[in-house]
């Protein structure tokens, strides 16, 4: 069964639309992660168009994201306070991050430096996670705790930065200084990428600020839910390239695949859960690597400028 | 479809009737509809060329057959092409063409291989075939590089069948009557086209025709679109209410405690 899609301009599959957003929901609603770095592209390939693929991924990742926020605050497992510092910082580095998107579309190198940040970040967080996991495993097999137990008053220098505050529900007690930056470089990256940046906070948030992951899956969630909300109407105002009817179809998908991963969460232990997140950011990272280092079979590309959409 | 092309029919017999002797072969061409409407279970259409070729008793009798050669133009917009290159251990776009009003649409259907018809320069000079129909009059222009892009162009477009050849697209159902089907895929951009269909022989053409036709939006696609672009605040808040909503109602539905 297929429908048009008006913004988009062509057909699509309706059952593979519903297929492709329900497994890319199941693994958003398991990790946290909004869904968009695996959603965007998988769109563009589809042939649709990249600036309609970026804003209708924007919507159906707020839709999504809105599920899985409300699951994990009944679950009492979203910090609020957490989140509206990470929502703050996230605004200032959108605002940066739509300045450097433009700046580079300008010189003509927006594809490279897109194709490049997935590489190196997806394959720098996706290795080192995969790292940390592996060597996790091998010290329970050899019968040790799988880290080394944190001791009471033992934390990094930049947790002891100045403006210190309580956060009851992730059990932190921190600077809020660090916590900004990493909102700020997030909101920055997510602007240029066109994707939630969940990949990166979520491990962000385990590894340098030791926040239990149930606690952290459902702050990051409400970070995504509330910068996408704002990308999806930027889009509509600036360029109309939301697709109502594509948005429709990713949602229905979507949420019912979220549903289903929020309730797989629960049965995954920690130590497999940071294993399997590792190993799918690091295949974006090698998919889009491929691209780039692997001789073209078809070294030339025709484009429709999207000023002349 | 078929109520279009008996329309189409006697459309033709009515222009028949009016056709003037005024040269040796005249060329009389419509179509069976002048307008492909999208709905939301738009997969493509097919519309079809019919002509005449009308004869009065000053054409000289010509050994060579009559050749028909219709090109079918979309709307035009800037088209950029790119070559990615090896930049040290990584490929990248480095050079690009732009090729500014060029059809985002293009089919030529004709009754046997154009290389048949006419030789190659000729075929370069009245701009007939995929690659001639948009090369620039000024051919001093299209140094080798610009051909390079220019062929990929077509190339990646006919991969998309947004570009055709139909070397046997046009039939001859008697001595002067041909049809031609033409095939819009579901992709070919909405907008104004043209049709073009030349008679030659002997590689001269004798005569020509032009008409169009236009696809467009209808219904609720149409609504949708329009909506987009004249209300965008209302267009992007509705977005956001239904994505809010769905996720909503999912939580509703699949809550257990």
């Amino acid at each position: 069964m297929q429908i048009y899609l008006p913004i988009a301009e062509l057909p699509i599959s309706v059952l593979m639309v519903l297929g492709l957003s329900g497994a890319v929901g199941f693994i958003s609603g398991l990790f946290g992660v909004g869904g968009g770095f695996l959603l965007t592209p998988l769109l563009i390939f589809l042939d649709i168009p990249p600036a309609v693929a970026v804003a209708t991924v924007a919507a159906q990742v707020a839709g999504s994201s809105m599920t899985g926020v409300l699951t994990y605050f009944r679950r009492k497992a979203l910090d609020l306070k957490l989140g509206g510092v990470l929502v703050s910082g996230g605004i200032v580095g959108t605002v940066l991050g739509v300045a450097f998107f433009n700046a580079m579309r300008r010189l003509g190198q927006l594809e490279l430096v897109i194709t490049l940040s997935y590489v190196t970040l997806f394959s720098i967080i996706g290795g080192l996670m995969l790292y940390d996991a592996v060597r996790a495993m091998l010290r329970v097999r050899a019968g040790k705790p799988a880290r080394r137990k944190r001791r009471g008053g033992m934390h990094p220098w930049w947790m002891g930065l100045p403006f210190r505050q309580r956060f009851y529900r992730s059990g932190l007690y921190c600077s809020i200084i660090p916590i900004a930056l990493l909102a700020v470089v997030i909101g920055f990256i997510g602007a240029v990428l066109g994707v939630g940046g969940g990949f990166i906070l979520v491990p962000a948030l385990i590894y340098f600020f030791r926040i239990p992951p149930s606690v952290v899956v459902g702050t990051s969630l409400f970070q995504i839910l509330v910068t996408m909300t704002g990308a999806t109407l930027l889009h509509a105002i600036t360029n109309q390239s939301v697709d109502i009817i594509l948005a429709a179809l990713l949602l229905v998908g979507g949420v019912v695949g979220a549903q289903f991963g929020g309730r797989a969460a629960r049965n995954l232990n920690v130590e497999s859960f940071r294993l399997l997140l590792a190993l799918l950011i690091l295949s974006v990272g090698l998919r889009f690597a491929i691209e780039l280092f692997i001789p073209p079979s078809e070294p030339f590309s025709v484009v429709v400028p999207e000023s002349a959409r | 479809m078929r109520g279009a092309c008996l329309h189409a029919l006697a459309l033709l017999a009515a222009l028949l009737a009016l056709a003037m002797p005024a040269r040796a072969e005249t060329l009389i061409a419509a179509m069976s509809s002048h307008q492909i409407q999208i709905t939301s279970n738009y997969t493509g259409s097919q519309l079809t060329v019919f002509g005449l070729v009308e004869r009065d008793g000053r054409s000289v009798a010509r050994g060579d057959p009559h050749d028909i050669i219709i090109t079918v133009r979309g709307p035009r917009r800037m088209l950029l092409v790119r070559q990615k290159e090896r930049f040290g251990p990584i490929w990248i776009n480095r050079t690009q063409r732009r090729f500014p009003e060029s059809p985002v649409f293009l089919l030529v259907a004709t009754n046997r291989p154009i290389s048949e018809m006419m030789s190659a320069e000729t075929a370069r000079r009245d701009r007939v075939g995929l690659a001639n129909a948009e090369r620039p009059a000024q051919s001093w222009f299209d140094d080798s590089s610009v051909a390079t892009f220019r062929d990929s162009l077509v190339r990646i477009m006919q991969g998309k069948d947004l570009y055709a050849y139909q070397q046997r697209g046009v039939t001859f159902l008697s001595n002067s009557l041909f049809s031609a089907p033409i095939d819009v895929p579901a992709t070919a951009p909405t907008g104004s086209y043209t049709v073009d269909v030349v008679l030659y022989a002997g590689g001269v053409p004798l005569a020509r025709q032009q008409t169009n036709f236009e696809v467009i939006k209808t219904g609720a696609e149409q609504r949708l679109a329009s909506g987009a672009y004249d209300w965008p605040w209302l267009y992007g808040l509705a977005t956001i209410l239904l994505a809010l909503f769905l996720g909503w109602g999912a939580s509703v539905v699949f809550r257990r405690d």
